[in-house]
């Protein structure tokens, strides 16, 4: 009884306030959660890769234990980022156009190429160059499923004599610096999705394109450092306090740079005041009052700005536990900040009528296809594929290539396998 | 890798761009052939939207509210509940406060229900109302249409007639065009999971016929023509003649094609 009188009072009430569009006034914005996720997903993607980027073409050598896990972090995501698109479109059998029949114009039809560049030409590459060795190397050790995946791995490639591994070496590194662009690409394409929407004055902005890449390298990178804590406590060892403070110090300057483009956006709107900024000033302290000014500005830019840059200032007075808490927290507020700024974006673009006259509200479901439910599935699902890139690729107790076959050459420029 | 490059292998490097740019205007064109081939539009057979240009003109003094206009669209296009290929906006606005020294007060806009069953008196006591009006509002048959621009497999064109159509049995229903478009025109129909929006009757108008909404307005406040193919004492040329025109939302560069006459500037 009391179900049917709340569901019945939802549905009485307004659904629009001021003026909207007739075909504005929908129960759900066109784009849904699920798009909330999709640029959250490839922001992950792009950033992570950033940070491995940073060990093998800017040869940070301290961060050196992460390279290998913030690969296989972005190869997760990659392969959950189309999911939430899939789930989204009204007609997902018929996806495929966009790679057979692209119409060139539109920035969308561009996902089908980058993601596949991005994923086999970078991503899929750069691993299979680092890993080969290792392929061989455990191919000849371990015995049942795992055996027979590292063989097929190896693709018949068993060639591991020095100059092979050298332009395993060479060649990898070549990749990693095309990856850079590409991993920009990738998600300046997303940010390119909206910034080209010049209907609506949210989105239709140039720095769009650039925002979403720098958040996008702020959260990858403070997933790598989530990441890299979360598994030294789940394998009960203790990480290494130079990288995880290298990895903060990165985080700090991406933020700086991040927080100053998206500062320099909000500056700009307001003070050149066109159009609908009496409409985006409503939005932005009534509607989005709690996921931008608390969740995006204050919990995830402001609270992690503040934690990381007193770290810069006093990192020698404060003792190894308690960075590491401050580095965790912030890495933790910072995934949830840029979480809050794709809702803001997404959401935030479609609570407003284009006539600039009224608002739209959006009640999220539990269930259905654009409920917290499955994205929380979408949201899980990249870590539970890392999970099992952990186990497979990972694990502590495979052996190295020189314990397997004397004489070969040492590993030059890698992360030592965990011990 | 440098030193095994010969002359040979550069010329026929080369030879393969010059070549593959060679073939890339005969590949449109086959694109193009195929597109022709597998598009479906409403049109009948022998129609040919190159030797017509059509265009709406749309006269706001003149509309007064009644939403046959909307209620023949959706029964003519069987358009979903809740959704809209063409609606009635009513503007109200008030007369300025005393000694506020400005030239009018508020504006107030609805629609309810697009407008389809008329509107109720307004809210607003009529001494304190300074105008009121009706704005019948439609596809903009943008020229630059940004709803074209955006879609990701070229499922919604712009017909050489003027006419912005989508191909249902194409688009994958990703909504990036809806977004596009900046008059609120267009929607994602519930029952075909596609883009919808007004086609002018395409399946009327490629047979002679008139869009159901022009067809039924009452007071003439639509005006429908094909500017290739002027009729004697043509009433859309002779609109344009006679009123100064304007057309919604110019300044995006959308350029839309749909013309008004008597537009206030609260018009969005």
């Amino acid at each position: 009884m009391n179900t049917t009188i709340l569901t019945n009072l939802v549905d009485t009430l307004p659904q629009f306030q001021g003026y909207a569009y007739p075909n504005e006034r929908t129960l759900h914005p066109l784009w849904g959660v699920l798009i909330v996720v999709y640029p959250y997903i490839t922001g992950l993607v792009a950033g992570a890769f950033i940070m491995a980027s940073l060990v093998r073409v800017f040869k940070v050598r301290a961060l050196e234990p992460t390279y290998r896990l913030a690969l296989l972090t972005a190869l997760a995501f990659l392969l959950c980022a189309p999911l939430p698109l899939l789930f989204h479109l009204g007609h997902p059998e018929r996806c495929f156009e966009i790679m057979m029949t692209p119409h060139f114009s539109s920035p969308m039809a561009m996902f089908g190429f980058v993601y596949a560049w991005y994923l086999m030409a970078v991503l899929l590459l750069e691993l299979w160059f680092d890993y080969r060795r290792d392929f061989v190397a455990w191919a000849k050790t371990e015995t049942g499923l795992r055996g027979i995946i590292y063989q097929a791995f190896t693709l018949g490639v068993t060639d591991v004599t020095e100059p092979a591994l050298r332009l395993d070496e060479r060649i990898g590194r070549i990749i990693s610096i095309v990856g850079i662009p590409s991993a920009f690409l990738l998600h300046g394409y997303v940010g390119f999705i909206f910034g080209s929407i010049k209907a609506n004055p949210w989105w239709g902005n140039v720095l769009m394109p650039i925002i979403f890449i720098l958040s996008a390298v702020v959260s990858g990178m403070a997933l790598c450092v989530f990441a890299y804590m979360f598994l030294c406590w789940a394998r009960r060892i203790t990480a290494e306090m130079r990288c995880l403070d290298l990895m903060a110090s990165f985080l700090f300057f991406a933020l700086v740079v991040d927080t100053t483009i998206e500062g320099l956006d909000w500056l700009h709107r307001l003070y050149s005041a066109e159009e609908g900024i009496d409409v985006l000033r409503s939005l932005a302290t009534s509607k989005l009052f709690y996921t931008l000014l608390i969740g995006q500005a204050c919990l995830g830019t402001l609270a992690p700005f503040l934690l990381l840059g007193t770290m810069q200032l006093f990192r020698r007075k404060v003792a190894e536990l308690n960075r590491r808490r401050v580095y965790f927290a912030s890495s933790a507020l910072i995934l949830l900040g840029v979480l809050a700024m794709r809702w803001n974006v997404v959401i935030g673009g479609q609570l407003f009528s284009k006539s600039l006259r009224g608002f739209m509200s959006y009640k999220m479901e539990l269930a259905g296809s654009e409920g917290w439910l499955l994205s929380l599935a979408l949201l899980a699902l990249p870590f539970l594929v890392l999970t099992v890139l952990v186990k497979y690729f990972l694990a502590r107790d495979l052996p190295t290539m020189e314990n397997v076959v004397p004489g070969a050459a040492p590993r030059g420029g890698k992360p030592p396998a965990p011990s | 890798m440098s030193e095994n490059m010969t002359r040979r292998g550069a010329i026929k490097g080369l030879a393969g761009i010059v070549g593959g740019l060679l073939a890339l205007p005969a590949a449109r064109t086959c694109k193009a052939a195929v597109q022709n081939g597998l598009a479906s539009s409403p049109a009948p057979a022998g129609y040919d939207p190159f030797k017509h240009k059509w265009l709406m003109a749309l006269d706001v003094d003149r509309c007064i509210g009644c939403g046959l206009c909307v209620e023949a669209c959706c029964q003519e296009n069987s358009v979903p509940e809740g959704h809209w290929r063409t609606w009635i906006e009513r503007y109200v606005i008030t007369k300025p406060k005393a000694e506020s020294g400005d030239t009018r007060g508020e504006t107030f806009v609805d629609s309810p229900e697009a407008g389809r069953n008329g509107f109720p008196e307004s809210l607003i006591p009529k001494e304190e109302i300074l105008k009121s009006f009706f704005v019948p509002k439609l596809c903009n048959l943008c020229e630059h249409s940004p709803c074209t621009q955006v879609c990701p497999v070229g499922a919604t064109f712009d017909a050489p007639d003027g006419a912005v159509l989508v191909d249902k049995n194409y688009c994958i229903g990703c909504g990036f065009c809806v977004q596009a478009c900046p008059y609120g025109c267009r929607f994602l129909n519930p029952v075909t999971h596609t883009a919808d929006k007004c086609t002018l009757c395409y399946h009327r108008i490629t047979r002679g016929l008139k869009p159901a909404c022009v067809e039924i307005c009452p007071s003439q406040a639509r005006i429908f023509g094909d500017r290739m193919n002027p009729v004697a004492e043509d009433p859309l040329e002779r609109f344009i003649a006679n009123n100064k025109v304007e057309k919604l939302k110019q300044s995006l560069g959308t350029g839309p094609r749909v013309v008004y006459a008597g537009l206030d500037e609260e018009v969005r």
